[in-house]
């Protein structure tokens, strides 16, 4: 019997009226994969995002998650995925505790199971005292940290974060980083990190790089730079953006 | 997904905004300040000017005040159904409609749901100006307390749809500033909040065509009547088309297939 990956990504393409953002795009993540999705700044990252999300409906190309294609069963696909957008979505009025019940409830999740599950998201994260601090109190960090634990409170299959650390400190990014790699680890969970930052490639990360709204590569981080024949992460991104630019 | 998981949504969804709304004293003072300026100053002003003759429901001459005040609670729940508006797309610019729409919930629910957390904020306000406007002898029978219920939902829903069918054109909260100047300000003006509509035809025909075509005039009446307990049957059925027509082209604004999301969130 084969396992379907969390989640298949098979010719995706899309466009804005003529600007044709992204491209036969085709990748996959399995369970307990932590995939880093590498790419510059208009790569087509968070378009890939709302597509997997249905904010964006998708025309070219198939996105299935757990083997559900989202166009036929979007319900039970967002079901499986937890979400950190690269915009902040927090409400900042309301404390970190009502955030949690606010998402916990377009989840169908009871009050006894948002609770349950929000202190024990919150603690995992480290901000057992601020559970009754609006949000607006927090620092970047910390809010970051809080959409980490509501994104789990419905108990996700596959996590989507689009540049989670954008703006943070190195504390925190690591902090992000390790919670994430974890969680891929302990719970098998998948996960897709969308980055532009290099250094967040771990070495036996998988990486998808995204350029132009083409995939350029796609492998282990060892693998990419065996493939372009250079010694580090930097230097083989640098290597696969040119080529087909040169060419 | 199942009717209880539909509960849980609706529940919190009402929760955030009743929260919020408790978070902003001030919008609730504000909704019944305005109106109540209109029943303190221009009431009192017009009330030499403007003769109103008897007509129904009213079974006698009436003062200018007792005249306009459904509409002085209908242009409540206007500014409120503008409220939700401006929420929604507040929500957008700061991430958090985000959230709501990748909820495994279908979207008409989502905003249906938002609907009706929004609607309820309103009735509760409208009765508080209808508790102060004790104050000007507006005071219709205590029976009318109870039937203008229905009616101040129904309008309620009727206005919350228009401002999120509205929601999902606008694209920044800076354009909202056009939402005062193209849809309050003539919803209001052409209705027959401030005069009889016998007076306005008077006046102009095309003008008295203008206010029978606006939903808000039939919003107006319908609590005018409800007030006094007595059905406007008309008004009901241009109210429950309109909320049926507005939430209908708000969900399909806010499909990401078919409406406006793709284009809007472009960028």
């Amino acid at each position: 019997m084969t396992i379907d990956p969390a989640l298949c990504i098979e010719d995706l393409g899309h466009r804005f009226g003529q600007r044709r953002v992204l491209n036969d795009v085709s990748f996959s993540v399995a369970s307990g994969d932590f995939t880093v999705l590498l790419g510059l700044n208009g790569a087509g990252k968070t378009t890939l995002f709302s597509l997997a999300t249905r904010l964006y409906v998708q025309r070219e190309g198939v996105i299935r998650i757990f083997g559900m294609d989202i166009r036929e069963r979007a319900s039970e696909c967002l079901r499986r995925i937890g979400v950190v957008f690269q915009q902040p979505t927090l409400d900042l009025d309301l404390t970190v505790e009502q955030n949690l019940f606010y998402h916990a409830s377009l989840h169908g999740l009871s009050h006894r199971e948002a609770a349950e599950r929000g202190a024990a998201e919150i603690e995992r994260v480290g901000l057992s005292s601020q559970r009754r601090d609006k949000v607006r109190q927090l620092s970047g960090g910390q809010r970051r940290r809080v959409e980490i634990a509501r994104c789990l409170l419905h108990r996700p299959r596959l996590l989507l974060l689009d540049e989670p650390t954008v703006g943070l400190d190195i504390a925190s990014r690591q902090f992000m980083l390790d919670h994430v790699q974890r969680l891929c680890r302990e719970e098998n969970i998948a996960a897709l990190w969308a980055t532009h930052l290099i250094d967040e490639v771990g070495e036996g990360a998988r990486v998808v790089v995204l350029h132009k709204g083409e995939v350029r590569a796609a492998g282990e981080a060892a693998q990419l730079l065996g493939q372009t024949r250079t010694p580090s992460m930097r230097a083989a991104f640098e290597t696969l953006v040119q080529e087909r630019e040169a060419a | 997904m199942n009717a209880i998981h539909y509960l849980r949504c609706f529940a919190g969804i009402t929760t955030r905004e009743w929260l919020r709304f408790l978070n902003q004293r001030g919008r609730f003072f504000s909704a019944l300040v305005r109106p109540l300026v209109w029943l303190a100053i221009f009431a009192t002003g017009f009330h030499f000017v403007l003769g109103v003759s008897i007509i129904p429901p009213y079974e006698t001459y009436i003062p200018y005040s007792v005249y306009i005040a459904p509409g002085l609670i209908a242009m409540i729940l206007l500014f409120n159904g503008m409220l939700i508006s401006l929420s929604m797309v507040y929500d957008r610019e700061m991430g958090s409609m985000r959230i709501l729409m990748v909820s495994p919930l279908p979207r008409w629910f989502l905003l249906t749901a938002k609907l009706l957390a929004g609607c309820v904020l309103s009735v509760i306000q409208a009765y508080a100006f209808l508790v102060i406007a004790l104050l000007w002898d507006i005071a219709p029978p205590w029976y009318g307390y109870i039937t203008v219920l229905p009616a101040l939902v129904l309008s309620a829903l009727m206005m919350g749809a228009l401002g999120l069918l509205l929601s999902s054109a606008i694209r920044q909260l800076e354009n909202f500033a056009s939402v005062m100047n193209f849809v309050i300000f003539p919803m209001f003006f052409a209705s027959s909040a401030l005069y009889p509509l016998w007076h306005v035809k008077e006046a102009s025909l095309l003008l008295y065509y203008v206010c029978q075509a606006n939903p808000f005039t039939h919003a107006v009446e319908l609590i005018r009547f409800a007030l006094y307990a007595q059905l406007e049957p008309v008004s009901a059925v241009v109210l429950v088309a309109a909320t049926a027509i507005f939430l209908t082209l708000a969900v399909y604004g806010y499909d990401p297939a078919k409406g406006l999301m793709q284009r809007r969130t472009a960028d």
